[in-house]
């Protein structure tokens, strides 16, 4: 936080580095910066809650970003999203029991060539088919409901 | 055995070829290179380049000067390749792209259908530069423009060049760019700012992120064109929070002209002073809107504001501002070299240039394409695009994001440019062609559409937030079979409140996929609302797929394909679908070869 200047201009990045260290943005650091800034914290909850890439709760330990862009939404990416949910017993937005994996839909990763897509981290895995995802969450260590 | 010409070998490392391997590729061939310890002087230089735009066919290396293209390689291919056309001069014919038409094997890049009616000015050096060394977009005239404007040009001069070019904004709206600088230039209060909008939020478009990871440096030096033909001494540069890659590409451009002085202050002795700053968005579609971005770039909440005053006028801190997008940014440098009159003469009439378009969907040759404006959607689609995967028939293609509309198939001989997209109800956009066969329904893409733009609007006026709604619940219950008499009506006459009354054009334009689905697909809708039936098979509340025992041969390959294991039959023999078990995923019907899995 001491890296940037006292600007308002500021406040975007430094939440996304907040984000980013500790995975979300807790009410503390909320407060922290608030002081630092010298801006209201109700403006503060406003972009976090405002900015998709801001999250109030702690994400899992690999966030899986399944792309839900129009190329990747006629590539049948809806039935990916469902297969995600029904292995891992989570719905876009949630976190597994165990701390994992958390789920996100996003709108168009720009690759839309492989479609569809899904970013495990900062790893692109294209043409994804339910038999492929299976291999790929395997892969983080998932424990996979095969019991369906 | 080695020919004693150097060569150079370019290995595709855009997000499409990376997320196939490519980097291990590019680290194999340069690790074969350090072994083989071939003599200095002809040593293979391995370089990774910025994306080709073929991302379908990827992985690709390109091995000059022997023109060589190799397509989707794979990291076992490395050896042979290194053996065969880097040390020796021979060609791997399995690794050649194979004309669609012709089935014959093809060399050159140049002569591949998929590039052969391209015209590459915004993208002419990714896939041929390492983005990473400045060193190799200097090679290619790279801040010649900038040296030329800096010391040979008066900023009226630059203004007129780019007025006289014709150039409209690539962003979407179509503004003339010179008209923008000149109108910036004319306020005397300073400080000015030059904004770069790289928040590519329309899905199904990819320029701008290939653009700002393939050549970064032509954006740094379009802005800077601009920072000294406005008289304005700094620069952000917007990027999609998405976009990693990017982000890292941008950062060490900018890094590298400031080392060789091309940034920061009094730039080379001239005695003006120019730097730029990145700042990451915040994942957030309605900041592409230029008011939301400024603010956003504020540090604010990125919501739009009323353009009763121009950006030009009062933009970010209430300064005048000019912002434009990536891709205007990349055609800068070249107008400049090339000339205003060189560029007007390429295109049509009232939208000169080229336009690069990212043609996606159920389209063969998926990947970003490059043509003249006025090229005709046919060219586009069945030419470069090689036509409808499986051969299906084509039914629409969506231009435009979303809040574009769809083209339906008697339009398909149009000319592509600003004004007729707009006139036939859809528009230009950024540039997404997302094409679209009869296996997609439309009412279906009206309502991602609509559930899109309502999760995006930023909630500030009314008629976006509730009209979104609305139309999004009427909808989602002629997908699930409540749709009633009057439906298409009440959407219609909420479409023309909503475009009359929104704040930004974010919220104006929202109804054009709806007005346009309904418009060309009507029938569509009303067999949904009337007769509970979804034509394409993708509502699944109104789709029962079943198996034709007359038309199906027993070859087993929908059963192998059903992830929820609902087909059963013997070989060579009729199969049958259990309803109870079907997902409904349309599997077996895109699968099967006889036509023989169909909708009720």
């Amino acid at each position: 936080m001491h890296k940037y200047p006292k600007e308002q201009r500021y406040t975007l990045a430094i939440l996304q580095d907040i984000q980013r260290e500790y995975g979300y943005i807790s009410k503390e650091s909320m407060e922290k910066l608030s002081v630092y800034l010298d801006i209201p914290l109700s403006r503060l909850y406003s972009m976090a809650t405002f900015y998709k890439a801001l999250s109030l709760q702690p994400k899992g330990q690999n966030i899986i970003k399944v792309c839900d862009g129009t190329a990747c939404h006629i590539r049948s990416s809806v039935t990916i999203i469902e297969e995600i949910e029904k292995l891992l017993h989570i719905k876009p937005g949630e976190t597994t029991m165990d701390g994992l994996f958390s789920i996100e839909t996003v709108n168009c990763l720009g690759s839309c060539a492989i479609a569809p897509v899904m970013v495990i981290n900062e790893t692109y895995h294209g043409k994804v088919t339910p038999i492929l995802l299976r291999e790929i969450l395997k892969g983080y260590g998932g424990t996979i409901d095969e019991d369906r | 055995m080695r020919t004693g010409r150097k060569k150079t070998i370019l290995v595709c490392c855009g997000t499409g070829c990376l997320a196939n391997n490519s980097y291990h590729i590019y680290m194999k061939l340069k690790n074969l290179t350090a072994e083989a310890g071939i003599d200095a002087e002809v040593k293979p230089i391995i370089k990774s380049t910025g994306c080709n735009g073929f991302c379908e066919k990827g992985p690709i290396v390109k091995i000059i000067p022997d023109d060589i293209s190799y397509y989707r390689v794979k990291l076992q291919d490395a050896d042979e390749i290194f053996e065969k056309s880097v040390l020796r001069d021979e060609v791997i014919d399995r690794l050649l792209y194979k004309d669609m038409s012709t089935g014959n094997r093809v060399k050159s890049q140049k002569d591949n259908e998929f590039y052969r009616k391209q015209m590459k000015l915004a993208l002419r050096n990714i896939g041929e530069v390492d983005p990473a060394n400045i060193d190799d977009y200097l090679e290619r005239d790279g801040y010649k423009a900038f040296r030329k404007v800096f010391f040979e040009m008066t900023p009226q001069e630059v203004i007129k060049e780019i007025e006289k070019s014709g150039l409209r904004g690539r962003g979407g709206a179509g503004f003339p760019t010179g008209l923008k600088w000149k109108q910036c230039a004319s306020y005397d209060s300073f400080p000015k700012y030059v904004v770069c909008n790289g928040d590519e939020g329309d899905p199904g478009a990819f320029m701008d992120r290939s653009i700002m990871e393939g050549d970064p440096n032509t954006v740094i030096e379009g802005m800077l064109i601009c920072g000294y033909a406005i008289g304005a001494n700094h620069g952000f540069i917007y990027i999609r929070d998405e976009y990693s890659l990017a982000i890292k590409n941008i950062s060490v451009a900018i890094d590298a002209a400031k080392k060789r002085g091309f940034l920061g202050e009094n730039i080379l002795g001239s005695g003006i002073d120019f730097d730029l700053q990145i700042v990451r968005g915040g994942g957030a579609f309605v900041c592409g809107e230029s008011t939301a971005l400024m603010s956003s770039i504020e540090g604010k909440v990125g919501e739009p504001r009323a353009k009763y005053i121009r950006s030009v006028e009062k933009g970010l801190w209430g300064q005048p501002t000019i912002l434009n997008n990536v891709e205007t940014w990349a055609n800068i440098p070249l107008i400049i070299i090339k000339g205003g009159e060189w560029f007007s003469s390429i295109g049509t009439k009232n939208s000169t240039g080229t336009k690069v378009f990212s043609l996606v969907g159920k389209v063969k040759n998926t990947g970003l394409v490059e043509v003249p404006m006025g090229i005709t959607l046919k060219e586009l689609i069945y030419e470069i695009g090689g036509g409808v995967i499986g051969n299906k028939k084509f039914k629409a293609v969506q231009s435009g994001g979303p809040s574009g509309g769809c083209i339906p198939e008697s339009l398909l001989d149009m000319q592509v440019d600003f004004d007729t997209l707009k006139e036939s109800g859809s528009m230009m956009g950024s540039g997404g062609m997302i094409v679209m066969d009869e296996r997609t329904c439309m009412v279906e893409v009206a309502k991602y559409y609509v559930n899109f733009l309502s999760e995006e609007s930023c909630g500030k006026c009314t008629p976006c937030r509730e009209g979104l709604k609305r139309m999004l619940e009427i909808l989602n219950d002629i997908c699930k079979g409540h749709g009633q008499p009057g439906d298409i009506e009440m959407l219609e006459e909420i479409c023309d409140t909503l475009s009359e009354t929104a704040l930004c054009g974010l919220g104006k334009t929202a109804p054009n996929p709806v007005i346009s689905t309904i418009r060309h697909f009507r029938n569509e809708y009303e067999a949904h609302i009337f007769d509970k039936k979804c034509p394409a098979g993708i509502c699944k509340e109104l789709t029962k797929y079943f198996i034709d025992r007359d038309l199906c041969t027993g070859c087993g390959l929908c059963k192998r394909n059903c992830p929820a294991n609902a087909i059963s039959g013997n070989a060579k023999s009729a199969h049958t679908l259990d309803l109870e078990k079907c997902i409904k995923c349309g599997n077996c019907k895109d699968t099967c070869r006889f036509g023989a899995v169909k909708v009720e």
